[in-house]
């Protein structure tokens, strides 16, 4: 593995998603020095529930994501219920209502296509449980752009549609269980720090 | 088990290992199609989020067939027509009636008793899109009782959009979900009251439109607009960086009555408004705002 240093890590997943992110970012230490952006597909009305639950369950900071907000370390921000969220070059958050990316707002394509330009080969993308194809384009512009590409292994997955689509859209570097998904990210986003 | 596919993290061809790598060309490139967008048109998108505007330039890129940003501004700065179609990808037209149904519930129970205090009222829907929410305020409107003496001025920059706005015909598809927002938002009516079905479109209640003028405005670079009781700028912000939400921001206090009131999408603030201390949140978890009275004057010191 060439060194790199990451600056931002991006999720993405639907059907299964909430056990799964529990999972990696309930591996995840307080001290996780980047900031993740995560897109789980929810249905329009959703509550805002979601964070609210894993940011009692994890140890670092999870909420949903405000318009303009900066990213900190150590802290997971969440797409609201029926916006799109994308990064901007200066490491903020926008939000967008435009229409429905692979029948999904939010769009897991959406975040990781802004978020590659932003932070090019300094990206972590993971593709988790899903039921769709949703996030595949997305894997596959992090991968252009010389980013780190991690898919959960389709046989561990609720829904293993998400993560095969990702693996035919892109070469990937990693095909891991969900227990191995939040240490890999530690380890490297500790090194070289 | 870590698992390789056989090919190493492939190097994009127009990143990594050039010269010039880290140089963003493609968004030089954006920067300058803006920069003759405004300077031809009139039109000002450079303080947009700019990666809104770079995934709607790419997308409208490759609708159009076009090779490259470049071409795209040869062809915006010398075809109306072409330039018309930026002016569409780079405006959201995504709506609905009675989004958030929350919101106009809260609007119905909390909002409507206060502008019933005035013997006439003027609501400005800024950026209202295709219109979707400018009749569910008519509707709210009428039920209320306050039809007679209320006037919605209703502004977008995008012309072909206040035309759709102006006709009122809707999706049919699209109206179930209407009807569901709109029973969930305290509706009492019948919602098929308000619309005539004709093959697959929805005709909306002509005399919805009497109290209702369109107009063009733009947020970005038109001035104040009159004395109003209430402003609508819903899901409108979102797409501005920082310095041009304070800009619409104070466009909004100086157009409102104090007293008035300005209502943002449920993911908007006030963080970048240049008097927040001018403004008090009305309702915990709705963002609908009131402008003070007078700075200092204590709450309920009405005159």
């Amino acid at each position: 593995m060439s060194p790199r240093r990451l600056r931002a890590v991006v999720m993405g997943a639907s059907a299964g998603g909430l056990e799964a992110l529990a999972r990696v970012l309930g591996a995840l230490k307080a001290d996780f020095p980047l900031p993740i952006a995560v897109v789980q597909h929810v249905s329009p009305v959703a509550d805002g529930s979601i964070p609210a639950l894993l940011d009692d369950r994890c140890r670092i900071r999870v909420k949903e994501a405000d318009e303009k907000e900066p990213l900190q370390p150590g802290t997971a921000y969440f797409a609201p219920a029926n916006y799109h969220l994308l990064v901007e070059q200066d490491a903020t958050l926008s939000l967008s209502t435009e229409a429905r990316v692979c029948f999904a707002r939010p769009s897991v394509d959406v975040l990781f296509q802004s978020a590659a330009v932003a932070f090019g080969p300094a990206l972590a993308g993971v593709v988790l449980t899903g039921g769709n194809e949703d996030g595949s384009q997305g894997l596959a512009a992090i991968a252009r752009a010389g980013g780190l590409t991690i898919v959960q292994a389709p046989e561990t997955a609720t829904a293993p549609e998400m993560p095969r689509a990702a693996l035919a859209a892109t070469p990937v570097d990693h095909v891991l269980p969900l227990e191995d998904i939040g240490p890999l990210l530690a380890r490297m986003a500790h090194d070289h720090d | 088990m870590t698992r390789s596919n056989g090919q190493p993290p492939a190097p994009p061809p127009e990143a990594p290992d050039a010269p010039d790598a880290g140089a963003d060309v493609l968004g030089i490139e954006i920067d300058c199609l803006l920069e003759a967008v405004f300077r031809r048109w009139g039109y000002d998108f450079r303080n947009y989020s700019r990666a809104h505007v770079r995934r709607r330039l790419l997308h409208r890129m490759e609708l159009s067939g076009m090779p490259s940003i470049p071409a795209m501004m040869h062809h915006a700065l010398t075809e109306r027509e072409f330039f018309g179609s930026l002016l569409a990808a780079l405006s959201i037209n995504v709506t609905e009636m009675f989004r958030d149904p929350p919101f106009y519930r809260a609007l119905r129970e909390e909002i409507v008793p206060r502008l019933r205090t005035w013997p006439f009222v003027k609501i400005w829907h800024a950026g209202c899109a295709t219109g979707e929410e400018v009749y569910s305020m008519a509707i709210v409107l009428r039920e209320a009782g306050l039809e007679g003496r209320a006037r919605i001025y209703a502004t977008d920059f995008n012309p072909e959009a206040l035309r759709q706005a102006r006709d009122g015909i809707y999706p049919l598809d699209a109206i179930r979900n209407y009807t569901r927002n709109y029973q969930a938002a305290g509706g009492e009516a019948s919602f098929s009251d308000y619309y005539t079905a004709r093959y697959d479109s929805a005709l909306l209640d002509r005399a919805l439109r009497e109290h209702v003028v369109f107009s063009e405005h733009n947020l970005v670079t038109d001035g104040v607009f009159g004395e109003m009781h209430l402003i609508f700028c819903r899901n409108v912000l979102i797409y501005f960086n920082a310095q041009l939400q304070a800009r619409a921001l104070d466009l909004f206090h100086d157009s409102l009555c104090p007293g008035g009131f300005l209502c943002l999408g449920t993911k908007e603030s006030m963080q970048f408004c240049g008097h927040p201390q001018a403004f008090e949140q009305v309702l915990p978890g709705q963002k609908i705002f009131r402008r003070k009275l007078a700075h200092g004057m204590p709450e309920g010191a009405e005159p």
